[in-house]
């Protein structure tokens, strides 16, 4: 009696089993419901941006009858989750953010992606070198909407008490800077190494100092990093590791949450630089109290020259991000896409201080004077390197960015990132 | 039929009774209906629990296991089957390996160290004495307390230079770590066991001093009768009587430990170097942060038969005195 009460149950649970398994498995017909409504996923859930948006879709609205726009803007990590678990399902919105590189190619890999190279071309040409992030096989599956780069963010004031009165233009002078900021009782450089990917940052600039551009983009392509420079790369970074520059604790920091983290250091006076991005006034201002960042004090410089590298000292790290459009979406999606990349849907993302623009129309709308300098900084540049992580795809990506993080540790050598890199590499092929 | 109800009252009772025995019986010769529906039965009732456990339990379970033989990404079709190949980087993953010797060393630690600390507290609280209520409170506070957010209240007192632990520590004269608490590797794994058994030491005195509510008061007379100190009677008596509370707070600490994740996620994420990784950490880090779910998967089903085979010896050997007594 038991034992067939038991084997009732496992029948009642396998017919549950099945019944969910076949619930999940017959959802192929994705909800992106007619071809006149298109769904739109972003991350700028704050204002203006969010407000902006929306009139953007109004306007879209009232240029196309008929069409419906719907909109959900999610805060940036909840978007990465949620999409996430949309390609999963296969179930993609119209239009979503993609950051390029080795995580687009294995979306287009799956066919998950639409190619827009023939019905956006317009707009490519407008947007110029940059898109190369978000081309695959010579395609274009996505739009970049901003792009921004890398560098020291550092405090002038700050520089000022150490005497140090011009920002370090190559990696001696940058020794130098630490040099006199110790002797000033000044902690150097905060890195939230704690997150790894700021951590990684330094190596994939001093790769990039160190290799040629085509080294770089062969890499890209093939995954071998037999060359030399890779390992230079580390070396480089070894060296500036020997002056101690980083802040106490500094391994276990994170980026930017709190007053502890990174860019909460630099915010409040606490370290004289960090390497960040774009973003990290924007941050700097959410982690002081009257909302200011560092302010007037705010200085930037290009990481500095290594010397006997091969690589270019105006090149750039960088990324950025797109709007792609879904596989099986429909063509009023594209015509979005191309409206959100237009003279004036661009115009108005740089006067709301969204982002760096990439159409160059755009350009003098951008009002915040930090930005605005960063935009003539990449423009300027010999060419824009999307982040190395990005760029190699998730699983390369993640390898290497542990084993820089160990090299800060001081628990891994330069021969060993290049190793656990290639060894990660090899598992893709 | 009814004046003869009133003449005999008792009558129809009898006869109603009869019937309903009668149905019984009637039913009884064919067994087939009544089982089939007491089984309905028991489906009808069960079935919402056996569908959320297939949902939640038995799916997941099986679909990690089918996702540790192949190399898949996350999304698109889970069609590039590598056999045991996962398994194979898992189990040669200097990282991993360090993951499973921390789990263990949280687990023999938290015995070693939570048991005896646990118990006298435990003993002492359940002395009559001033603000037991109070002290108790104070005990168990931290297990109650949100474990994310123990952690990020953690993660701020141990920074260094600014945080309170640093201050204490250099007020008594004393030089706190240069890297700080967390960001030293060597300290970081003790670091994370002193904030555990702060977090999870309540729990421990709390089953105890419910163990030590059973030990009838008259074997303490007794005791103390026969002229026993406080000291025999607490070693001697009470000790031994909470054998089975001890031995199911060590199960559940041991499980505890071996799926440790929240407090080293929020603290260190596995860092600095590897330090503090967990296969918990692990698997996160190789999934979600990495996009390799097939090891992903196997790491998974390497920490399942860990914490499976671990429990089923504990049950076992240990346990089963207890279950034993109980029949």
């Amino acid at each position: 009696m038991r034992s067939k009460t038991r084997r009732a149950a496992l029948a009642a649970l396998c017919a549950g089993a099945m019944v969910f398994a076949a619930a999940c498995g017959g959802d192929d017909s994705s909800g992106d419901g007619d071809d006149k409504t298109i769904t739109w996923w972003h991350n700028s859930n704050n204002e203006p941006g969010k407000g902006y948006y929306e009139q953007v879709a109004k306007d879209f609205e009232a240029d196309n009858p008929g069409v419906t726009v719907e909109i959900e803007a999610m805060a940036h990590e909840d978007m990465v989750d949620k999409l996430a678990a949309a390609f999963q399902s296969g179930d993609l919105p119209d239009i979503y953010m993609e950051r390029g590189g080795g995580e687009l190619s294995d979306h287009v890999e799956a066919g998950l992606v639409r190619d827009i190279s023939d019905d956006a071309a317009e707009e490519i040409g407008k947007v110029g070198g940059s898109v190369a992030g978000w081309q695959v096989d010579g395609q274009t599956y996505a739009l970049p909407f901003s792009i921004g780069v890398v560098g020291f963010w550092y405090n002038t004031e700050l520089f000022e008490q150490a005497g140090i009165t011009e920002a370090p233009t190559t990696m001696e002078q940058l020794y130098d800077a630490v040099e006199k900021l110790k002797a000033a009782d000044i902690q150097p450089i905060s890195v939230g190494a704690g997150d790894k990917w700021p951590a990684a940052h330094y190596w994939y600039y001093t790769a990039l100092r160190s290799c040629s551009e085509e080294t770089l983009t062969d890499a890209v392509g093939t995954l071998d990093f037999s060359d030399e420079c890779f390992v230079q790369a580390g070396e480089v970074l070894q060296d500036l590791l020997d002056t101690e520059p980083f802040n106490d604790g500094f391994l276990s920091t994170v980026a930017q949450e709190g007053a502890t983290s990174a860019s909460g250091l630099l915010a409040t006076g606490k370290v004289a630089m960090e390497l960040a991005g774009h973003w990290e006034p924007g941050v700097m201002q959410g982690l002081t109290e009257d909302g200011e960042g560092l302010g007037d004090k705010t200085g930037w410089f290009a990481f500095p020259a290594v010397e006997g590298g091969a690589g270019e000292p105006t090149a750039a790290l960088g990324g950025g991000d797109a709007w792609a459009v879904s596989e099986g979406a429909p063509d009023l999606a594209v015509d979005l896409v191309k409206y959100l990349l237009s003279d004036e849907v661009q115009t108005g993302f740089a006067e709301n201080d969204m982002g760096l623009p990439t159409n160059p129309a755009a350009n003098p709308a951008v009002s915040d004077p930090a930005l605005a300098d960063l935009l003539q900084v990449r423009d300027a540049a010999s060419y824009v390197q999307l982040y190395f992580d990005t760029a190699f795809g998730t699983s390369v990506g993640n390898a290497m960015n542990d084993e820089i993080a160990l090299l800060l540790a001081g628990q891994a050598s330069p021969e060993d990132v290049v190793a656990a890199t290639q060894a990660a590499a090899d598992e893709e092929k | 039929m009814s004046h003869q109800g009133a003449a005999l009252p008792a009558a129809p009772a009898r006869e109603k009774e009869s019937t309903r025995r009668g149905t019984t019986r009637r039913v009884a010769p064919s067994p087939g209906g009544g089982r089939w529906r007491q089984r309905l039965e028991v489906v009808f009732f069960v079935s919402p629990a056996l569908a959320l456990m297939a949902v939640f339990v038995v799916w997941p379970v099986i679909s990690a296991v089918r996702m540790s033989f192949y190399r898949w990404k996350g999304f698109g079709p889970m069609d590039d089957f590598v056999g045991l190949r996962n398994y194979e980087r898992v189990l040669t993953d200097d990282v991993f390996t360090q993951a499973v010797t921390h789990n263990f060393i949280i687990v023999v630690a938290s015995i070693v160290v939570q048991l005896p600390l646990g118990l006298a507290i435990a003993v002492l609280l359940n002395r009559r004495i001033r603000g037991r209520g109070l002290l108790r409170t104070i005990v168990f506070v931290p297990y109650v307390l949100a474990e994310v957010i123990a952690g990020v209240v953690w993660f701020q007192l141990l920074q260094p230079n600014y945080g309170t632990v640093d201050g204490i520590i250099s007020a008594v004269g004393l030089t706190p770590p240069e890297q700080g608490f967390l960001g030293t590797p060597e300290l970081a794994l003790p670091t994370m066991f002193v904030v555990l058994t702060w977090k999870y030491l309540g729990l421990a005195v709390l089953l105890f001093l419910a163990g030590l509510q059973g030990v009838p008061e008259e074997l303490y007379e007794a005791a103390q009768l026969d002229g026993a100190s406080w000291w025999q009677v607490q070693r001697r008596v009470a000790i031994p009587l909470l054998g089975p509370t001890i031995r199911t707070w060590c199960f559940l600490s041991m499980i505890g430990s071996l799926q440790l994740f929240d407090m080293v996620w929020v603290l260190t994420g596995g860092g600095p170097a590897n330090a503090t990784t967990t296969m918990a950490t692990y698997l996160i880090n190789q999934g979600t942060q990495g996009g390799n779910y097939g090891i992903a998967g196997a790491a998974s089903v390497v920490l399942f038969v860990i914490g499976f085979v671990m429990a089923l010896a504990y049950q076992l050997l240990i346990l089963r005195r207890d279950s034993a007594s109980d029949r």
